[in-house]
C-alpha cells in the first residue's frame, strides 16, 4: 500500500514553505512546536522552582542518601542497622511495600473470586452474606479498616508475658504458634546439610504437577480420555520431597518461636503492622474485585451455562471450564487497576507503623534531613516505577487470555 | 552551554515571577492572627480544654507573642503539628512559629535551616515501662518492644543508647503522642520513650498512673524551645526577646499581680522600666509597641507562672522546676538583659 503515496518527490525537493502548505508536513511542524513550547514551559517552571529553592537556601542535593539514617526499622528483609545509610533504608521500606502488596494482591483475589462467585450462588443466604460483606467493606475508607483491625487486635489479643510461668493464662497453637497482641509468631525453617537439594526436589515437583495437568489435558483433547487428576498431582507434590527429606536425612527443620525475655524469640515474627495492613488491604480491595468477577460473569451470556448444561457438566465444571475463562476477559482489566489500588494504599502503613517506603524514605528520612523535595520525587519515582510494572505484567497476562481469533 | 543559555533566560523570568520575601511581622499585622504550631496534644504542654481553648505550657509562649504583637492573647490560630510534620509546616510557612517540645539540635538548626529562639525547658529523654515487668534500669530492657513517635530526637537517641548498651530492641514506629500511649497501655510494647516531661504529663493522664513507673536513666539532653524559619532575622528577634521577657520578668518579680501597677509609671527598678517600656525605647526598636513585653506577661503571667499553672508541682502532671528554675535559683533559666 505504501508504494503508492509517495510520487512526487521532485528533484529540488523540499521549501520551507511546505512546513506549512503541505498536508505531509504540517501535522509534523505543530507537534514540533508544541513540544517546543511544552519544554519550554517546564523549564519555566523548573527553573522558578530551583530559583526559589535556592533563595530560600534549599538546594536540591542527594548528597543525604549516603548519609547514615541513625535510625532503627523493626522489619528489616535485608541487613540494616541504624548505621546504615539513608538509601539503604529507603531500600528495606522499598521491600516493605513490596511484600504488603504481593501478600495483598494474592489474597484480595483470592477473597473476590470466592466471594463474587459466591455472590451469584443460588443459596440465599449465601448470596446475601457476600453482598453485605461487599458493601460494608467497600464503603468504608481502607484508612479506618486498617485503624479498626490494628486497634481490635492490639487490645483483644493476649501480651506475650501472659504466656509465662506456670499460671500463664495463654497458650501457644500446637505449641508452635504464638498470637500475640504484638503479632503472630510462626515458626521457620533451619536450613541444615543438603538442604538445597531438597528444595530443588519441592520446586520440581511442583513443576511436574504443572506439568503433568498439561499432559492430561493433552491427552483429553487428543483422546477423549480423561486422566484422573487429583490423585496423582498430589502424589507427585508430596511423594519426592517426602523421600528426598528422609534420604538426606532431615535437612530442613523446624525452628519454633519461644518466650524468652520480653517477647518471643526464633520463628518468623509476622508483626501486627503487617497483618493488620496486609488484612486490611487485601478485604477491602477483595470487595472491589468481587464486584468485577460478579460482573465478569454476568457478562457471560447466560446461553453458555444452559448450553454446557445441556451437554451435561457438572456446575463446578461448567463454571470452571466454560464461564470463568470467558469471564476473565471482562475481569483483567479492572483487576489491575485494583492491584495498582493495593500498591497505592500501601502507603497507608505509617497508620500502624508499618516501615514501608512511605515510612522510611518519605516520613523518617525526610523528616530527620529536611530533603523534602528530593524524598518526594524518589517516593514518586518509585510508585511510578512500580505501577507500571504491574500494569506491564497484566498486560502481557490480559493479551495472552484475549479471545483468540482464529 | 546551550542548556544554560535558556536556564539563564528562564531565571530572570523565575525571579521576575517569584517576588520579594515577604516580613514575617507585616504578614501577622495584615491577617491580625499568629499562626502557630503546636502538638497534637500533650497535657499540660499543649491541649484544647473542654471548651477548645488551646491551654499549656508551649501554647502560653504563643499566647505571650500574639499579645506582643497584636495585643491580643487570643489572636492565634493553633495548627496541630505531629512529630513529623511540624517542620514541613514552618519551612513552607503555614506557620509563623513552632512552640512545640522541639528539641534544639545543630542539624535542625544548621540543615534544616530554622532559627531556635531560646530554650523554654531542658528537658532529657526517659523510659517508661509498666511496674509489673520489675525492671530497675533501662539496661535491663533487652529484646523490649518500645513505642517511639517518628521523626523524632528521641527515635535517634533511642537507636543510639541501645547501640551503645550493645543490647537489642525492636522499635514500633507512631504517628502521634495519643496513639503511642494508647499502644503502651494495650502493652502492645513495654517501654514508651520520649522526653521526660511529656512522660509524666502523659502519665498523668492515664487510667492508673501508678501502674507505671518511668525509670532512672535520662539518656540525652532535650532542651525544647520555639523556633522560627532561617531568614527573617527581625521576626526571630519578637520571639526571642518575648521569651525572654517571660524569663526576665520572673527574675524581676513582675508578675500578672502587680504588672498593671508597675507598668502605669517608670518605678525605681531601672531595668523593670525597660522591660515594661516605661523608659527607653526597647519596643521600638522591635517594631512593636512600648509595652510589648507588658501584653506578653499579661497574657499569661511570667515564665515562673506560667510553668506553676500548667505544669508546676500543684497542677496534676507535678514537675518540679528542676533544671527549669532560675540561674538565681540554681537552674539554667537565664534571659540576657533588657537594655
Ligand atoms: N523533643 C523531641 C520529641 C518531641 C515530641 O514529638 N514529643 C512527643 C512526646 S509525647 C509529642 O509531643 N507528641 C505529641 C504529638 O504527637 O502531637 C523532638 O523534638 O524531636
Amino acid at each position: 500500500m505504501s508504494t503508492t503515496t509517495d510520487p512526487d518527490t521532485r528533484p529540488d525537493g523540499f521549501r520551507l514553505g511546505m512546513l506549512i502548505n503541505d498536508t505531509r508536513y504540517r501535522s509534523y511542524t505543530f507537534q514540533f512546536i508544541a513540544l517546543v513550547l511544552l519544554i519550554l514551559g517546564l523549564g519555566y517552571l523548573i527553573s522558578n522552582l530551583l530559583d526559589n529553592l535556592a533563595r530560600a537556601g534549599l538546594n536540591i542535593s542527594w548528597a543525604f542518601l549516603g548519609e547514615p539514617a541513625g535510625y532503627d526499622i523493626n522489619q528489616r528483609p535485608i541487613e540494616y542497622t541504624s548505621q546504615s545509610t539513608h538509601a539503604r533504608a529507603s531500600m528495606v521500606g522499598a521491600i516493605n511495600t513490596l511484600i504488603v502488596a504481593f501478600l495483598a494482591c494474592i489474597s484480595a483475589t483470592v477473597i473476590g473470586v470466592v466471594a463474587g462467585v459466591l455472590r451469584l450462588s443460588n443459596n440465599w443466604i449465601v448470596s446475601k452474606l457476600m453482598s453485605v460483606y461487599v458493601e460494608a467493606f467497600r464503603n468504608v475508607p481502607v484508612l479506618i479498616w486498617i485503624l479498626i483491625i490494628f486497634l481490635a487486635m492490639s487490645n483483644a489479643l493476649p501480651q506475650p508475658r501472659t504466656f509465662r510461668g506456670d499460671d500463664a493464662t495463654s497458650s501457644m497453637l500446637f505449641d508452635a504458634i504464638a498470637v500475640t497482641n504484638r503479632g503472630v509468631y510462626i515458626p521457620s525453617f533451619v536450613n541444615g546439610a543438603g538442604s538445597l537439594i531438597f528444595w530443588i526436589v519441592v520446586i520440581a515437583s511442583i513443576v511436574g504437577v504443572f506439568w503433568y495437568r498439561k499432559y492430561a489435558k493433552k491427552v483429553l483433547y487428543a483422546t477423549g480420555r480423561m486422566l484422573p487428576t487429583f490423585l496423582p498431582s498430589l502424589g507427585i507434590l508430596i511423594v519426592p520431597g517426602l523421600l528426598a527429606y528422609f534420604i538426606l536425612g532431615r535437612p530442613v527443620t523446624l525452628e519454633y518461636p519461644e518466650l524468652s525475655g520480653f517477647n518471643f524469640k526464633g520463628g518468623i515474627h509476622l508483626r501486627l503492622s503487617l497483618i493488620a495492613l496486609w488484612f486490611a488491604l487485601a478485604i477491602y480491595t477483595g470487595a472491589f474485585i468481587a464486584e468485577n468477577v460478579r460482573a465478569g460473569i454476568q457478562a457471560v451470556s447466560k446461553g453458555q451455562t444452559e448450553a454446557a448444561g445441556a451437554l451435561g457438566l457438572r456446575p463446578g465444571r461448567i463454571m470452571n471450564l466454560v464461564i470463568l475463562p470467558q469471564a476473565l476477559r471482562v475481569i483483567i482489566p479492572p483487576l489491575i487497576s485494583q492491584y495498582l489500588n493495593i500498591t497505592k494504599n500501601s502507603s497507608l502503613a505509617i497508620a500502624v507503623g508499618y516501615m514501608d517506603i512511605t515510612g522510611t524514605l518519605g516520613g523518617i528520612t525526610l523528616n530527620q534531613t529536611g530533603r523534602a523535595i528530593e524524598a518526594i520525587l524518589l517516593l514518586m519515582l518509585f510508585y511510578l516505577v512500580v505501577s507500571l510494572s504491574i500494569s506491564a505484567i497484566m498486560n502481557v497476562y490480559n493479551n495472552r487470555m484475549k479471545l483468540q481469533e482464529r | 552551554m546551550k542548556k544554560t543559555v535558556l536556564f539563564g533566560a528562564l531565571t530572570v523570568a523565575g525571579l521576575a515571577a517569584a517576588g520579594a520575601q515577604a516580613a514575617t511581622l507585616d504578614d501577622v499585622q495584615a491577617r491580625g492572627k499568629l499562626n502557630c504550631g503546636v502538638t497534637t496534644g500533650v497535657p499540660g504542654f499543649g491541649e484544647p480544654d473542654a471548651n477548645g481553648v488551646w491551654q499549656g505550657f508551649d501554647v502560653a509562649v504563643c499566647r505571650a507573642v500574639a499579645a506582643a504583637v497584636l495585643g491580643d492573647p487570643m489572636a492565634v490560630e493553633f495548627v496541630p503539628t505531629t512529630g513529623k510534620t511540624r517542620f514541613t509546616a514552618l519551612a513552607a510557612g503555614e506557620i509563623d512559629m513552632l512552640a512545640r517540645n522541639t528539641t534544639w539540635t545543630f542539624s535542625r538548626d544548621v540543615d534544616l535551616k530554622f532559627e531556635f529562639v531560646g530554650v523554654n525547658y531542658y528537658d532529657g529523654q526517659g523510659f517508661m515501662v509498666p511496674k509489673a515487668l520489675g525492671v530497675n534500669s533501662a539496661k535491663e530492657l533487652d529484646g523490649a518492644t518500645v513505642c517511639i513517635q517518628t521523626g523524632t530526637t528521641t527515635e535517634l537517641n533511642l537507636a543510639d543508647f541501645f547501640r551503645s548498651n550493645n543490647i537489642s530492641y525492636e522499635p514500633v514506629p507512631i504517628e502521634t503522642g495519643s496513639e503511642a500511649v494508647q499502644l503502651f497501655t494495650a502493652g502492645s510494647c513495654d517501654v514508651y520513650t520520649t522526653d521526660a516531661s511529656a512522660l509524666a504529663a502523659q502519665r498523668a493522664n492515664f487510667a492508673n498512673p501508678g501502674d507505671y513507673v518511668v525509670l532512672p536513666e535520662i539518656v540525652s539532653k532535650e532542651p525544647l524551645g520555639p523556633l522560627v524559619r532561617h531568614g527573617d532575622n527581625e521576626w526571630g528577634d519578637i520571639v526571642r526577646w518575648t521569651l525572654n521577657a517571660l524569663i526576665t520578668a520572673e527574675e524581676l518579680g513582675v508578675t500578672s499581680d502587680n504588672i498593671d501597677e508597675l507598668a502605669s509609671a517608670p518605678g525605681s527598678n531601672p531595668e523593670v522600666n525597660r522591660l515594661l517600656g516605661t523608659e527607653g525605647t526597647l519596643g521600638e526598636m522591635l517594631g512593636l509597641s512600648a509595652d510589648f513585653a507588658k501584653n506578653a506577661i499579661s497574657a499569661g503571667g511570667n515564665y515562673g507562672e506560667i510553668f506553676a499553672n500548667n505544669i508546676g508541682e500543684s497542677t496534676n502532671i507535678g514537675l518540679a522546676r528542676g533544671l527549669n528554675a532560675q540561674w538565681t535559683e540554681g537552674g539554667l533559666i537565664y534571659s540576657p538583659p533588657f537594655r
